[in-house]
Parts: structure tokens; sequence; C-alpha cells
């Protein structure tokens, strides 16, 4: 049990429990549905999770920071529509152009939430209830209702939800579906190691101890936004990718979505816990229910009324089971303090720190 | 100037000059604007929205969110409808949908009363979860054919112009301005948005008004959906889907604090006017309604922005004097 307290912070024992609840639940639908274990079910699941796990990484970055971001669902709509009808027009354009048009407008996108949040001081709620409307009006204005259609798009695009990029015993990993790993192990490793990035729980954690010790607050909170709506700009593109066919209604509800996973990952909506890794798994477990549900032919209406229930079963065993286990550890911790400790001061004495 | 930039920092006074340009433009484009007949439509555009925002006020002054509310209105229709289908009679199906109202307060008010839960987690659970029973409930039909009385309650004027919704909406607006500034309950309502530790340890029985708040926000969204489904004829399983955002700019924008603790009903009412002018005025401006919900984003963010940034120049100002 010691072993384990060391090497395990109570925050883990959170994700890993998620990871066995996805097991559990992959066995129980396993044993329901017959041809579960396929490549195919793999894949649905995998491609369905994708735009949801990349949207729900730039949100747990402004989550930590004691923030939310409800502009995520209008920027991938507005990224998604722009990106479409460039390509529509010029169909000689990379595809790395095409990326980075989109990540771009998500970030200018994002920036503007960061600049009213940071320096205008306005609560982000607030912002960014805002900017879902504007972003959409915009969108809707500036497509004049027209629709992007599959085949006016480029055929490398249209193709790219099948293409592979690797085979792993069977199952193949889309490239799209790597492309999301790859943004959610960057941004782990980034918010595990990097100072900048550790300032982010600072931040959520206590801001304004953070604005104490001399952090520049406004600066990382506007990082923040820029990189959910730079993140947001690459769902964007992976949505356009998807569904070739993109209407002025693209991305609507991602924002809920979002914070489901989010906080269905174990990241604390009041800023300062939770890991990015554990939003990809919060995704993956909504996605997982959703598909499998949907194969299982319950009527996909029960999907929202126990989708509904897991999102609080997640929240209330967070707040119940999680500050016991860091009640568990902090005991174990001052016992350990305790035994190696030596003989404490007399009083009036001064100890070093 | 001193004096000038206390009043445009306070709030109802901005909202109040907003309003005034927009009725003035408004008066200027159309002789019959201030019309009473323009002015009940004027309530009856959005009169389900305006409803449940009064009790939205209560929830965030106090300090929480209800997210669900739009999911409760929803909810409240399929029960109605679902029922109306099976064959019980409709008097017993509304009541029965006012009761699914009750309980969503009950199950919302639970979790972040009692549990301690933050509202926002469970009322975004409550948002999906709640539409999802009312999906199971009507699954993908449309559900009509009531009773002429219950269609014209929605739009028949019932007392001289005035429609029962927005008899309803006066009638709450007087029953939540007593309770929020003449009750005790209004003053505990504040200072637990305050500080919810020091309402606690002062001995304020802080769960049991969270509970009162969260029932009664859950009855209010329950009756609210009884009335916008009076109003269509019709009930279907995302009716009403997505109010909740336009319902809490509303609050928002009257100059509530989304941390709780202040705010007033008076900003909330204006804020009512200037939204519902706002929207009416370029309505008939041949202005889309989807560029109507950016100007009022706009005006919700700039409504902060401004005294912000007032606050901010002023400062630096009277720094740079001394």
């Amino acid at each position: 049990m010691n072993w384990l307290q060391r090497h395990i912070r109570p925050e883990q024992v959170r994700e890993l429990s998620l990871l066995l609840l996805i097991i559990v639940a992959v066995l129980v639908f396993g044993s329901l549905i017959p041809r579960y274990y396929t490549s195919l079910t793999f894949n649905r699941i995998a491609s369905s999770v994708v735009i949801i796990t990349v949207v729900a990484a730039g949100q747990t970055l402004v989550v930590l920071t004691r923030s939310i971001d409800l502009s995520v669902g209008s920027i991938v709509g507005c990224t998604a529509y722009f990106a479409g009808t460039q390509l529509a027009a010029h169909h000689g354009m990379p595809p790395a152009v095409a990326v980075l048009i989109a990540v771009a407008l998500g970030a200018f996108m994002g920036s503007l939430n960061g600049v009213l949040v940071a320096w205008g001081r306005v609560p982000p709620i607030i912002v960014t209830l805002g900017t879902l409307a504007i972003y959409r009006g915009i969108l809707i204005d500036y497509s004049g209702a027209k629709t992007v259609t599959t085949d006016s798009l480029p055929a490398w695009l249209v193709d790219l939800p099948t293409v592979d990029v690797a085979t792993v015993g069977g199952l193949e990993i889309r490239v799209v579906v790597a492309a999301a790993l790859l943004v959610v192990i960057v941004f782990q490793l980034a918010t595990s190691f990097l100072t900048v990035s550790r300032r982010l729980y600072a931040i959520g954690s206590n801001p304004e101890a953070a604005a104490l010790i001399g952090l520049p607050t406004q600066r990382i909170l506007f990082t923040a936004f820029v990189l959910s709506g730079a993140l947001s700009g690459l769902a964007g593109f992976l949505f356009l990718a998807r569904f070739g066919n993109i209407t002025v209604e693209a991305g609507r509800g991602l924002e809920l979505q979002s914070v489901a996973a989010v906080v269905v990952g174990g990241v604390n909506i009041f800023g300062g816990s939770g890991t990015i890794f554990g939003s990809m798994l919060g995704a993956v477990m909504i996605g997982t229910l959703e598909q499998s549900l949907f194969r299982l032919q319950i009527s996909e209406f029960w999907r929202d009324a126990i989708l509904g229930l897991l999102i609080l079963l997640a929240v209330a065993s967070d707040a119940v089971i999680l500050n016991r286990l860091r009640l568990l550890w902090a005991r174990t911790d001052l016992k350990l303090i305790a035994k190696s400790a030596p003989l404490p001061a007399r009083e009036g004495e001064v100890t070093a720190p | 100037m001193t004096a000038a930039l206390a009043r445009l920092r306070s709030w109802e006074g901005l909202l109040l000059a907003i309003l005034i340009v927009t009725v003035a433009l408004n008066l200027a484009n159309s002789p019959y604007y201030l019309g009473v007949e323009n002015i009940v439509n004027l309530f009856q555009l959005e009169i389900e929205k305006i409803i449940v925002a009064l009790t939205m006020t209560l929830i965030i002054i106090n300090g929480e969110i209800d997210l669900s509310v739009a999911s409760v209105m929803g909810l409240s229709a399929c029960v109605m409808a679902w029922l109306f289908k099976m064959g019980v009679a409709l008097p017993l199906a509304l009541l029965a949908a006012l009761g699914s109202g009750v309980l969503a307060g009950l199950f919302n008010g639970f979790w972040t009363a009692y549990v301690g839960l933050p509202s926002l987690a469970v009322t975004l659970a409550g948002l999906i979860g709640f539409r999802g029973v009312a999906r199971i409930l009507v699954e993908d039909r449309a559900i009509g054919n009531y009773p002429a009385w219950f269609n014209e309650l929605g739009q028949q004027a019932f007392l001289g112009p005035l429609t029962l919704s927005i008899m309803i909406f006066l009638a709450l607006f007087a029953v939540v301005a007593v309770v929020l500034h003449g009750s005790a309950l209004g003053r505990l309502v504040y200072v637990m948005g305050n500080s919810l530790e020091a309402a606690r340890y002062s001995g304020v029985r802080t769960k049991r008004v969270k509970m009162i708040l969260f029932v009664a926000s859950g009855v209010v969204a329950a009756l609210a959906g009884l009335l916008y489904a009076a109003r269509l004829g019709s009930v279907r399983g995302d009716m009403a889907q997505g109010f909740e955002l336009d319902i809490i700019t509303i609050v928002l924008l009257g100059g509530v604090s989304i941390f709780g603790g202040s705010g007033n009903l008076v900003g909330v009412g204006l804020s009512i006017f200037v939204i519902l002018n706002l929207r009416n005025g370029m309505g008939l401006a041949n202005i889309t309604g989807n560029t109507q919900t950016s100007v009022v984003g706009a005006l919700l963010i700039l409504s902060v922005l401004v005294p912000n940034m007032a606050q901010l120049i002023h400062n630096r100002w009277r720094g740079r004097e001394t």
C-alpha cells in the first residue's frame, strides 16, 4: 500500500479507475453485441472520438486555469467552413497549408477571447457565451447559408478519414486518429514537464497567490485561450475531413460535449487539477457508450439519459472518493514524515525550513 | 467627471441609456412602435425565456447556475404530451408535467446542496439527462391535437390585451421582486452568494435555501415549457433546445455577477426590455435572427467590458493627478 501511494497520486487513481471502467464497459458490450471485437468497432469509436478529443484537449487547458471556453463549437464551425471554401476554390492547395489556415483562424478567434478575459477582465463564461453567438452569427452571414459540399472538395481530403498510418495486430490506425493521439501526447507531456504549463495549474489552484508570486497571469490566461482556439481550429479541419458537407450548423453543441468529456475525465471544473490524458479518457468513455448503445439498438433515445447519469456519477465519485483518497495519501505522508523527522524543535528555536 | 463615471459604472444607468437609444431608433423607424399591440407582441416573442430568467436571477445571485432549464422545459412539455397521448385527461397531464419540474429541481438541488457537487457540473448532467428522458418519452414524434382551450391559453388575449403567459410573467416578476428585495430569504440568497462559508458559519440553513431555489427553478422552467407547448400547439423532443444560453445572457446582461452576491431585479427587468426591443427593432429593420443573436452577444461582452475599461482609465487618470 505504501509503495502504491508513493508511486501513484490520487488523481492518477482517478484516471486508472476511468480506464478500468472503459474496459469493463467494453467487456460488457462485447458480451452483448455479436462481432463486437472487430476493427470496425474500433474504427467507429476512434473516428467518432477524434474531434471531441482535440477540442477537449484545448478545453482542458482553459478549465485548468479556472476558466471555461464555450465558444469552441462555433470556432469549429467557422474554421471547418472557411477551410472548406478555401479548399473548394483552390484545389491545388497543399494539405499543410489547409491545416494551417484552419489552425491560424482558430487561434485568432481564441486570441479575441483571451484578450477580453485577460486584459478586459470580463469573466470567461460571459466572454465565451458572447463569442459563441458572435462567431456563429458571423459564420451564417459570411456563408449566406450556403453549404460546403463533399464533391467540391479535393479528393485527398475526402479520402483522408479512411487513410491508415499503421496496422497494429489487425487494428488499422487512421491518420486522423494518430493526429489526435499526437496532440494528446504532446500536450500531456507539455503540461506535465514544462514550467510554463505548470503555471496553468498554479493559476487555477489559487489565482491570487499566482499573481502575488509574480506569475504573468494575464499572459498565461491569454495563451490558454489561444491554444484552445487553435486546437478547435484543428478540430474544425478534422470535422471538414470527416463530414465533407459543412452547413452553418457545423460543430454546434461541441462546447457542452467538450465540457462533458473534460468533467468525466476528472478535470476539476474549478481549475487546478486534471490532465489532458484524463480528458481523452473522458471523450473515449463517452464515445464508447454512444457507439455501443447505437449498436445494441437500445433506441438511441436512451443515449442522452445514460450520458447525463454518467457525467453525474463521474463528478460525484470525483468529489466523494477522490477526497477520501487525498486524505488517505496525506495521512500516510504525515506518518512517513513523523517517522523520518528529527526531534521536534524546542519552543522559540528557529529551525531551517 | 467622477459623478458621470459613477453613473456610467452603474449598470442600470448603462442599460437605461441603451434602452432609450433603441426605443428612440425604433420609434423613428415605425410610428406604431409604442402601440399596445406591438408591445404585447414584443413580449410574446420570447416570453418563455424571460419567465425562466426570473428564477435564474435568484440562482445566479445565490452563486450557482442552472444549465438544465431548457431541458426541463422540454421534459415537462414531453411528459404532458406523452400522458395526453396515452389518454390521460389534459389537466392531470399538466399537473404531472409540473411535477416533473419539481423532481428535476429536487434532483439538481440534492446533488448541489446536499452532496456538495458544483452546480455547473450537476446541471450540465441534467441538461443532457433530462433531455434524454424527454426523448425517451416522445422519441421522434411530434405530438399535437390538443383541445382548443389549451392552444388558446398560449395565444388568446386573456385580460385586456394581455395573454396568460404575460400575466404569469408579471405576477412572477412581482413575486421574485418581493422575495429577493423584501424578504429574509432574499437576504440569504445574497449572503450565500457573497460567501457560502460565512453564511454557513452564521447558522444559515444553506442547504435548504439552495434546495428551494433549485426546485423553484425547476417548477418555473416546467411551467414555461408548458406555455411554450401551448403557444406552438405541438410538442417535440428537441423543444426549447439551447434556450439556456439565451436565458443566462439575459440575466448576466442585467448586471448580475456570475460569481454571485450582486445584481438586482431592476437590472434584469431593464435587460429584458433591452433585449426584446433590440430584437424587435432589428427585426423591423430586416436584420436576420442570427445577426440579432450576434448583436446580443456583443452587447453582453461590452456591458462588462465598458465599465471595466472606464474604471481602469479612471484609475490611471487619478494616479497621474496625485
